[in-house]
């Protein structure tokens, strides 16, 4: 017993090792969203092709598919442009844009420039919809399922590992269980 | 090492930084509250003042609502603003953020499973440690008292032995 006591600053100061280094290639700024296993908000917004008429959910709900965060003022956005291309052309996933605190002209000239992975990009200038769905910058991206239900949140840029590592499978997976 | 920084240079600089620190906190803090608000009563400016200060930066996270220069800090100031002149209760706004973007968003997380940890670790190792001290203290007191007379007549014969083959050298 006494001896065990003896022990304890020894054992303390391990338990903090293996603490500490189990942390140490965590991302500090990862944050899990609170939405996961919650349906996508509510919304009436117009949309870069259309911003006379308003889309509400019903218009992105039905298919596995993916709600990308973006603007043009959003440099990162730029950098995982080329990869959304890609998952919309060769992984067949639907993808849709959430144009966030944008200029609808600017995004509009951003698109022509650069191509639109899009099938269509809900406008929302002042951030709410952002707000709705614990969005703190851009690029973000959302996976949900053919009931609307959120599934994943990735923040930041997309590139090929984080699509083969957690967003494919998830895809995948999420098709699955549907059929 | 710390011989080759003169004591004078060195005092000279604590002195700086220790003068420079207040002048941070007051810049950092009217940045939330220079915004031309309106609000129907004073109360509300107070609540408004109040839960800019609780509310965490998703962004920043080391800054609040009321600190931060953050776009989505200035956004998330809107919406408490909002919140309040639609008559929502704090507890409803805090649920309305912490829906959101999670315990993170709130300055003073609730206890639950995930946290429970963070709320026991100060009084777990508080204990750990005065359960240390007791253990020692009491050894220590403990020592003295327990010198029987066998012990008090080893002791004796270790010292005469000693002295003995001190004294044949």
């Amino acid at each position: 017993m006494q001896r065990l006591w003896l022990l304890a600053p020894l054992l303390i100061f391990l338990l903090l090792a293996v603490l500490f280094y189990g942390s140490l290639g965590k991302d500090p700024e990862y944050l899990p969203s609170a939405l996961i296993g919650r349906p996508l908000p509510e919304f009436q917004l117009p949309t870069l092709e259309a911003d006379d008429s308003h889309l509400g959910r019903a218009a992105l709900i039905g298919d596995v598919a993916l709600l990308n965060v973006w603007a043009s003022w959003c440099y990162a956005c730029r950098i995982e442009h080329p990869f959304l291309e890609k998952i919309a052309n060769d992984y067949h996933v639907p993808l849709f844009g959430l144009n966030y605190k944008n200029d609808p002209d600017k995004a509009r000239a951003w698109l022509a420039r650069y191509g639109n992975p899009y099938r269509l990009s809900l406008i929302d200038r002042d951030g709410r919809l952002g707000i709705d769905l614990g969005v703190a910058g851009a690029p973000e991206t959302f996976v949900f399922d053919a009931d609307g239900v959120i599934h994943y949140r990735h923040i930041g840029i997309i590139d090929q590992s984080v699509w083969d590592d957690t967003l494919w499978p998830l895809i995948n997976r999420l098709r699955g269980d549907r059929e | 090492m710390s011989n080759t920084i003169p004591t004078v240079t060195r005092l000279l600089f604590l002195l700086v930084l220790m003068v420079g620190l207040p002048g941070q906190l007051a810049a950092q803090g009217p940045q939330g509250a220079v915004m031309p608000l309106e609000f129907d009563s004073p109360d509300q400016r107070a609540r408004y003042q109040q839960l800019s200060e609780v509310l965490r930066c998703p962004m920043c996270q080391n800054q609040n609502l009321s600190g931060s220069n953050a776009g989505i800090a200035g956004d998330l100031r809107r919406e408490l603003h909002r919140l309040i002149m639609e008559g929502q209760s704090n507890q409803e706004i805090l649920d309305f953020m912490q829906s959101r973007y999670g315990n993170f968003i709130l300055y003073d997380p609730p206890l639950d499973r995930q946290t429970v940890l963070l709320w026991l670790a100060p009084a777990l190792l508080l204990g750990v440690g005065l359960a240390f001290i007791w253990r020692i203290g009491r050894k220590r007191s403990g020592t003295a008292m327990e010198l029987d007379d066998e012990s008090r007549a080893r002791a004796r014969r270790l010292l005469e032995q000693t002295s003995a083959r001190s004294g044949s050298e």
